[in-house]
């Protein structure tokens, strides 16, 4: 059925300027940018002619440097070369007992919960590790397009977790980048995929990097993916496979866990380019200089490196088969299977993968850049370029979210693999005669114990008022926006008092030390921030009085009555002057609000109409 | 202005009632999230954004609770004035009962069978025949839609709640005994 004809927001009558906009994979090991040009979505290269950017970052006393030039260097300088910062992004000083065990790096003593990195160049954060490589990404992208971005599309492991993703975004914002949407990994695939194809039915997307698993269960229909479900692990991958074979070597060659971190990195290079050449050789040599002088030399064939590596494949598997009874389809049922990922070259891969879903596993788009380009299609839409688009992404959370109840229980709001945006609100009491306060603690993941899953965050309801035990009624509301990223409220409501609280992650960075961190890069230094706000206030504005005037182009007659239409004429005049005049960000931010109070029943009655009309083509009995 | 939250049923167009073809319900909410998704409003000002994530969950929520049996007879009671949403089910149908007790029995028993997989399989089965059976008679019901016939959907309602935890927990087991391979 075709679509009536609506007008799309913030499309004005005249055609319009294509936008310019890009996609990037933040990958553990590469990371790329890619861009529609001239219809078609392709990978960007620099200047050297190289599409995939080292995600490494090296600090020197003379400034930053990224990609190749700083993972020539990691051997040589391992404390200030940071390598897969993806593993660390959004995770706590807790969790490095589990992953620190063999990072090269040391790590400063800090009162933030967020790890900061010793570098020569002071401490870092993997925020600000990832906001350097995506400077670099989106400086080239700028470059090739020439100029400025409205907008980018991130992708995330579609397995990252809250915290996670508020980092990600966070990263993207000291790069001063504005983000449309974070995209799920796996969706990214299946869009690259799917448009080239206008492929129909439940497909998989399975996607091993350097880092993560990922594995998605889709349904493609008239231009829609419906995300069914979605798993994975996000510390499993190549760099796993790399480990096992430098165990391998280091067993063979009598090294014992004492080996310097110079040596372990080296350790892990050439298991690595053992592990990438065994993808068409089926022998290949390892060569190790040892700390005494001594050299040891040994050679690994395909199949000592299957068995070596065979167990972390496994995992995989069972992640595929949880994934696919969470989607209620069953391996035969999927028409497709789309690999992604650089460690999906591994031949072993392939065959364990093959051989569970019983079909030959589709790589024909280049497992590096099939997440780039999926997103470049999706930051092109999103940017408004492509108005009459069908495609459209309905994703899910992948990870279940609840709070703390009594002996450490956790009480789940949201089940994993939920569409979103969702919202679900849970009413809770008081235990407690007179009980004013309650702390919530929210939490992520599968498991009835609080202490199995992912703390997000802790906050306290104040203000309760004194009421016996289990009188009061207190409401937490949980949302999910279409990134993926956890709001919650909560609410007394037996009283009406209204105390609500926005969450920050416990293991994110806090507003404060993201615009300390704002300030003292050496983009922004010395410019003015009260002037850039101006400006930004100033672009809002705009964007508002130009959807607000091609609505009334497109539909005020049907809609509005003569004195409505007064109003909004008059409200969009009044901003227009407000925002040419004003020499403060404060006032243009009010009149702002000012507008949108008194064209509120406009936006509504458009959005409740352009339902309707949606609807309106339909015949009550027409399916039957 | 209409209040679109107020019935999920004429959010989608489609007629009040307990019957409704599976594959038009999802084919009206992919049509209303072309129209209400944040993505399509990802460059529109801020007010409209907030709209559109608003609705876009609205819709979300609403096609959850039609699709899903239970939730939508649940809801069709909301709509007639009765509330069936209690945390906990309960029916006074001894009978009922009595096969319940046998079925969790014959599910914890499942792993001493020779082939536990098998048993499982059959048992989810007969869940699934019984949740259907309640499903059928809920469509009658809701048809007939007399106070009478509304308190013995209630009851239904109630049996299902217990056959959907039963077809729960049969599945933690095989997942169980599929992680265990
Ligand atoms: N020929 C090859 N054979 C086997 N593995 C390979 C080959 N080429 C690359 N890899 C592996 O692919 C991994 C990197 O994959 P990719 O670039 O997709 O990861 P990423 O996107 O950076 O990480 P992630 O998706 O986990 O965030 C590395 O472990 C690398 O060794
Ligand atoms: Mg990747």
């Amino acid at each position: 059925m075709a679509l009536l004809q609506i007008a799309e927001p913030g499309e004005s009558a005249v055609p319009h300027e294509h936008k310019l906009a890009a996609g990037i994979d933040l990958g553990t090991t590469n990371s790329l940018v890619a861009a529609v040009r001239s219809g078609v979505a392709e990978t960007l290269p620099d200047e050297e002619g190289r599409h995939l950017l080292p995600s490494v970052v090296r600090y020197t006393p003379e400034g930053v440097v990224v990609g190749e030039a700083a993972r020539a260097a990691a051997a040589e300088d391992p404390h200030n070369t940071i390598a897969s910062v993806k593993r660390l992004i959004g995770r706590g000083v807790e969790d490095l007992k589990t992953l620190g065990d063999r990072l090269p790096y040391e790590f400063v003593d800090t009162d933030s919960v967020v790890p900061r990195i010793k570098t020569v160049a002071g401490p870092v954060s993997a925020v600000e590790v990832s906001a350097e490589i995506l400077k670099v990404l989106a400086t080239r992208a700028e470059k090739t397009l020439g100029g400025p971005l409205t907008g980018v599309v991130i992708t995330v492991p579609a397995y990252f977790d809250d915290a996670q993703r508020q980092a990600t975004k966070d990263a993207a914002k000291l790069a001063g980048l504005h983000v449309f949407r974070l995209l799920n990994e796996p969706t990214a695939a299946a869009v690259a995929y799917g448009l080239d194809r206008e492929a129909e039915g439940v497909h998989a997307v399975y996607d091993l990097g350097g880092g993560t698993f990922d594995v998605s269960i889709l349904r493609l229909n008239k231009g829609v993916f419906e995300v069914m479900a979605t798993g994975g692990d996000s510390a499993l991958g190549g760099d796993d496979f790399d480990r096992a074979i430098a165990e391998w070597v280091m067993q063979q060659a009598g090294i014992g866990n004492e080996a310097s971190p110079n040596l372990l990195r080296s350790l892990m290079d050439k298991a690595r380019t053992a592990k990438e050449a065994l993808a068409q050789r089926d022998a290949v040599e390892i060569e190790v200089a040892l700390p005494d002088g001594r050299h040891w030399q040994g050679q690994l064939d395909r199949a000592t490196m299957n068995r070596l590596i065979e167990p972390l494949i496994r995992k995989t598997i069972s992640a595929c088969r949880r994934t696919l009874r969470d989607a209620g389809v069953r391996p035969e049922e999927i028409e497709d299977v789309v690999m992604v990922g650089g460690s999906t070259r591994t031949l072993r891969v392939r065959e364990l993968v093959g051989e569970f879903f019983a079909t030959e596993p589709l790589v024909d788009i280049d497992p590096d850049k099939v997440v780039a380009i999926g997103a470049a299609l999706q930051a092109d839409v999103l940017a408004g370029n492509k108005p009459e688009d069908e495609m459209l992404l309905l994703d899910v959370i992948p990870l279940s979210l609840g709070i703390e109840t009594m002996g450490g229980l956790v009480e789940k709001i949201i089940p994993r693999n939920t569409t979103i945006p969702v919202a679900r609100a849970q009413e809770f009491t008081t235990f407690k005669d007179g009980q004013t306060a309650m702390a919530i603690h929210v939490v992520q993941g599968e498991r009835e114990l609080v202490a199995d899953n992912r703390s997000l965050a802790r906050f306290e309801l104040r203000g309760i008022p004194p009421m016996v035990a289990g009188a009061a009624r207190i409401r937490v509301t949980f949302s999910v926006d279409a990134d993926g990223l956890l709001h919650v409220e909560a609410e007394e409501l037996s009283q009406g008092v209204k105390a609500s609280v926005e969450v920050k992650p416990s293991y994110g960075l806090t507003d404060e030390e993201i615009a300390g961190m704002l300030e003292s890069s050496i983009e922004h230094a010395g410019e003015d921030m009260a002037a850039r706000r101006l400006t930004e206030q100033r672009v809002e504005a705009a964007r508002v009085v130009e959807a607000l005037q091609s609505a009334l182009a497109g539909d005020a007659d049907e809609l509005l009555d003569a004195a409505e239409r007064r109003i909004v004429e008059q409200a969009l005049q009044d901003l227009q002057q407000t925002a040419e005049n004003a020499t403060d960000s404060e006032t243009i931010k009010r009149a702002i609000e000012q507008l949108e109070k008194s064209c509120e029943f406009y936006v509504e009655r458009r959005m409740n109409s352009n339902i309707r009309k949606a609807m309106a083509g339909h015949k009550v009995d027409e399916f039957e | 202005m209409i209040d679109l939250s107020r019935n999920y049923f004429e959010l989608f167009g489609l007629p009040v009632g307990y019957t409704l073809d599976p594959a038009a319900l999802a084919g009206r909410y992919r049509e209303l999230q072309r129209v209400v998704h944040p993505d399509r409003f990802a460059s529109a000002p801020e007010q409209e954004r907030r709209l559109a994530l608003q609705r876009a969950t609205l819709v979300n929520e609403a096609f959850e609770t039609l699709r899903d049996p239970l939730r939508r007879a649940q809801y069709l009671l909301t709509l007639h004035g009765l509330d069936s949403t209690q945390e906990t089910a309960t029916t006074r149908d001894a009978e009922f009962l009595m096969e319940q007790m046998e079925l969790r029995e014959a599910l914890a028993s499942a792993a001493e069978a020779e082939d536990p997989g098998a048993r499982l399989d059959e048992l989810m089965r007969d869940i699934r025949k019984m949740i259907d059976a309640q499903v059928a008679q809920l469509a009658v019901l809701f048809e007939e839609a007399t106070p009478e016939s509304l308190e013995v959907a209630r009851e239904a309602v109630s049996k299902m709640q217990f056959l959907n935890k039963l077809y729960n927990e049969a599945e933690a087991r095989e997942a169980e005994l599929e992680e265990s391979l």
